[in-house]
């Protein structure tokens, strides 16, 4: 089965057009020994058998819908309105191109001149990009948009520890090749009061995450502030949906705030596409990679959106661009317009409230199981840290054999924190559910 | 030039969300928590949160009219060049949405999503027979992250063997302007390498910067002009001798598949884009997916992780799927293991093509490009004329029209109710015009396509200002845009309309 939709009359008048008599006339410059090599695949199923193959396949693993999920690190399991996917669905959008024809593109541009606009509410800023490639990618361009404000002269990221382990893993192999240190405080730490003395002179950069990767919620303002004073930009990792209820990064002086936007309607996909999301201050607009959107008029006096700042892109720099980037997640881009817009300020209070009371009640919860803690005092927003009686490795194992998909294994990246779990709460999750980790974790530590 | 005069406030087709915007309006509701609520600490809470306030319908009448502006796929031919704008089948979409892989977490234990591996080490296996290499990763989320994954794994591997000096990228002067931002970015000095009067690399300005402190070379193959660089193993040779590595850019596998394979040729190392060449969806802008091939050499060198068999199959039991990370690996580009979604509609579309299938995809393709290019070349100057692989590049410009520019041809083709196809690229070519089919466009539309070309060509002669003033009110719901005033005033964001004087 193909989608080619060519008669062989068709094809044979078409090679008497282009003066040739066979399909293998065409590849002439192409090595003859190299020619036509054999593929050794499968062959072509018929849509229904693939149909069926793909169900089989999807069928071979267990989803969020099948257990019971507490897993969160960076990736959040949240109701997602049917009404997105509808949108999605349109080949009006999903089919189109990157809107570089603005005449044939306005349905793009505007959705992501909304989005942009959304996005910079959300986090108290001026000003959000097209979006990139994910939360990992976002926080290496904040570190590249940093190294670039300061010419090389300034080579010191202070980057928390609390920063999530893959966006920092990213960030190391975005810069492997670049003059630039890397300093972090000590996990357990308060990351405030942690971090200021890193901070000097050499400080391009001051890095934090909201809630950090421990899911703990502090003000930032007094870092912010310390990396400003000493001449230093300021960015903050946050997660959108804590950004519906708490203090705004934006409030706190940062100078950027980038994230990954999938808890904002978009699928987990077992990785992705998700949506990077970047935002700075009015200052630095020029200085952000990645696509922009602004409002203008048409020659027939209509306002209108087009791409624009495009001279800072590779298409044109070149190599004076200082990122390569040449696309955005134009659809989770448009799927995240959707779900700000249909919550709008209610849905997104009531989201975020449910996340908080759902978590503080598992919380209170599990730590009356004797063995178990709370790892930091902290405030946290829907995710916290347990310290358990036993390597949590074990415990998710136990866990699992009851339909239960357990905490983030934190000894996976901190290896000190082996009897260490995140556990996230969110708004799928019934009291139900919650009763059930801890009559689980109960019976982990009878065993 | 068109002039944009306002007299008055600019006519608001559809007002954004903000300005549908009405207090107290609910688009989706949530149940009261079950559990007590609990304290939220006063002094860490916003203030206010700007967001807009619509009913479900408000939202999807909204979304619905701004789809209706846009141009796509599904409602038109796309000859647009180096972006293969194939049509995207529908059961991508529904195989990517099925439960079992929309609502897996990239976090969970591997026993629980097996089907999920084994599609991606199976897609691993796929796209590794396709172009003939050894090795792969799928982390990479469009064409430009894979090519900087490559060049890092370039940059590591000659590091490793104590080549610390290299520092130089060569890149032909055809090539897409992401190469030499990846190469830069990846801290390499670029240098330009140009073309011949066949449009092939010239060999002998190759031979002059092939010296030892080559890190390797990066060719679009077919190239830019569409050409098939009838020199490519010579080039390989060249740079391989000089103890360079050659990237092969991916960007045009859509003429290549079951024809040649890249790594067969020399090649070290080259990025796919799913969203060309295996049909995944376009998106508006993303999201692509830009999986890289390497050989046994650079194998040690990919992104973390990739998938493999940890556990053999014994005595029936199926084998175990897990996530490995490679010996001298350059580290993690983005969060978890890539764009999955989009492995999920490549892997359905090439289960559905087979190995012949996919060699009609890159037949027909180039047949295609043929074909148009043999009905324009006596209306439209084609610079490097030969027999052109999926795409060729013509010049939108006469002698005897000379206030026409390649812009008008591709906004006039809008009244015809043509997408364009890429203009101003590749910068070798003056005007330049680059017209990509796809195999999924029949006869007919390629005919229609032609048609207006050919129609065009006179207009550009006779009436100019057709041209210049396309695309007209009757045709496209916008016209012409203001891009000075865009980058002037820079608006780039919208607000609740209480908030703009804070702004």
């Amino acid at each position: 089965m193909t989608y080619i939709p060519h008669s062989p009359k068709e094809r044979d008048e078409m090679l008497k057009t282009v003066g040739v008599e066979k399909m293998s006339d065409l590849f002439g410059a192409i090595p003859e020994a190299h020619r036509y090599p054999d593929l050794d695949l499968p062959s072509a199923l018929t849509e229904m058998e693939a149909a069926a193959e793909l169900s089989d396949l999807a069928q071979a693993n267990e989803t969020t819908k099948d257990l019971v999920s507490f897993l969160g690190a960076g990736i959040y399991n949240h109701y997602i309105p049917a009404a997105i996917n509808h949108i999605l669905l349109r080949g009006e959008f999903y089919t189109a191109y990157t809107p570089y024809q603005p005449e044939i593109s306005q349905g793009t541009l505007q959705a992501i001149f909304e989005y942009q606009s959304l996005i910079a509410n959300l986090t108290g800023m001026d000003v959000a990009n097209a979006s990139h490639y994910d939360g990992a990618t976002a926080v290496a361009e904040a570190v590249n948009m940093a190294l670039a404000q300061f010419r090389g002269k300034r080579k010191k990221i202070v980057m928390s520890t609390g920063v999530h382990p893959h966006y920092r893993a990213t960030t190391d192999t975005y810069t492997q090749f670049a003059d630039v240190e890397f300093v972090s405080e000590e996990a357990s730490r308060n990351t405030s009061e942690a971090l200021i003395p890193l901070i000097d002179k050499n400080t391009a950069l001051v890095l934090v995450q909201y809630p950090d990767f421990f899911g703990r919620i502090c003000d930032y303002t007094k870092l912010g502030e310390a990396a400003h004073e000493a001449g230093a930009l300021f960015c903050v990792v946050a997660n959108p949906t804590a950004l519906g209820m708490l203090k705004t990064p934006g409030e706190m002086g940062a100078d950027m705030v980038v994230g990954e936007g999938q808890p904002l309607g978009i699928s987990m996909s077992y990785g992705g596409p998700y949506l990077g999301f970047f935002t700075t201050r009015n200052k630095f607009v020029r200085k952000m990679a990645g696509r922009l959107v602004g409002e203008s008029v048409d020659a027939r006096g209509q306002r209108a959106f087009v791409l624009t700042l495009t001279p800072r892109e590779q298409h044109i720099k070149r190599e004076r661009a200082t990122s390569n980037i040449c696309s955005n997640q134009g659809l989770l881009a448009l799927a995240a317009g959707v779900y700000m817009s249909l919550l709008g300020q209610t849905g997104m209070k009531q989201v975020v409230e449910l996340c908080y009371h759902k978590a503080h009640y598992a919380a209170e919860k599990i730590i009356e199981i004797p063995g178990f803690s709370l790892t930091f005092d902290s405030q946290f927003f829907h995710e916290f840290v347990v310290t358990c009686p036993k390597p949590v490795a074990e415990i998710n194992a136990h866990l699992l054999e009851h339909g239960i998909l357990g905490g983030y294994d934190l000894g996976q990246d901190y290896p000190e924190m082996a009897d260490q779990m995140l556990v996230a709460v969110t708004e799928m999750n019934s009291k139900e559910e919650i009763d059930a980790l801890v009559a689980m974790l109960s019976e982990v530590n009878h065993d | 030039m068109t002039e944009f005069k306002l007299d008055s406030a600019p006519k608001i087709v559809e007002p954004t969300i903000y300005e549908l915007s009405s207090p107290g309006r609910i688009g989706v509701d949530f149940p009261d928590p079950d559990v007590p609520r609990s304290n939220v600490p006063d002094s860490l809470l916003r203030a206010e949160l700007p967001l807009p306030e619509l009913s479900e319908v408000d939202v999807i009448r909204h979304f619905v009219k701004l789809s209706t502006f846009n141009y796509s796929v599904d409602s038109g031919y796309y000859p647009l060049g180096s972006c293969t704008m194939k049509y995207n089948p529908k059961i991508n979409e529904d195989t990517a949405r099925l439960s079992g892989f929309a609502n897996i977490h990239p976090l969970q234990p591997i026993e629980t999503t097996q089907g999920a591996l084994l599609l991606m080490y199976q897609l691993q296996e796929w796209l590794k027979e396709i172009s003939g290499f050894d090795a792969i990763t799928l982390q990479p989320a469009a064409g430009a992250h894979g090519e900087f994954v490559g060049v890092l794994m370039m940059r590591a591997y000659q590091n490793d063997r104590g080549e610390t000096k290299r520092n130089k990228m060569l890149i032909p002067d055809s090539a897409h302007g992401t190469n030499p931002a990846t190469s830069a970015m990846s801290g390499l000095k670029v240098v330009q390498i140009p073309s011949d009067e066949r449009g092939n690399v010239d060999l002998n300005a190759l031979r002059a910067e092939a010296d030892d402190t080559l890190v390797g070379m990066m060719l679009t193959n077919p190239n830019t002009l569409g050409l098939f660089d009838e020199n490519v193993e010579e080039i390989c040779q060249i740079v391989h001798n000089a103890g360079g590595l050659m990237y092969g850019d991916g960007a045009n596998m859509n003429a290549m598949l079951g024809i040649t394979k890249m790594a067969d040729l020399g090649f070290d190392v080259m990025h796919y884009n799913l969203h060309k060449t295996f049909s995944t969806p376009h998106g508006g802008g993303g999201p692509g997916s830009g999986p890289v091939c390497v050989t046994e050499t650079l194998a040690p060198f990919l992104p973390a992780p990739i998938v493999e068999i940890v556990e053999e199959e014994v005595d029936g039991i199926p084998p175990l799927y897990g996530l490995v990370d490679p010996s001298k690996t350059i580290g993690r580009v983005k969060a978890f293991h890539g764009h999955f979604g989009m492995f999920v509609r490549a892997f359905t579309y090439i289960a559905m093509h087979g190995p012949d299938g996919l060699r009609d995809i890159s037949e027909y393709a180039v047949l295609n490009a043929n074909y148009i290019l043999a009905r324009l070349r006596d209306t439209y100057h084609v610079p490097y004329d030969r027999i052109c692989m999926h795409e060729f590049v013509a010049e939108g410009r006469w002698k005897d029209a000379p206030d026409v520019h390649a812009l008008d041809i591709a906004k006039r083709l809008m009244d015809y109710g043509f997408h364009p196809p890429t203009n101003y690229f590749p910068l070798i070519v003056h005007e330049a015009l680059m017209i990509e089919p796809t195999e999924t466009e029949n006869k007919d539309t390629l005919d229609s396509f032609i048609d207006a070309m050919i129609k065009i060509a006179k207009e550009a002669h006779e009436e100019p200002d057709l041209l210049h003033d396309a695309p007209h009110l009757e045709n496209t719901p916008f016209g012409r845009l203001d891009e000075v005033k865009a980058a002037k005033d820079l608006i780039l964001c919208c607000w609740l309309p209480e908030d703009y004087e804070n702004q």
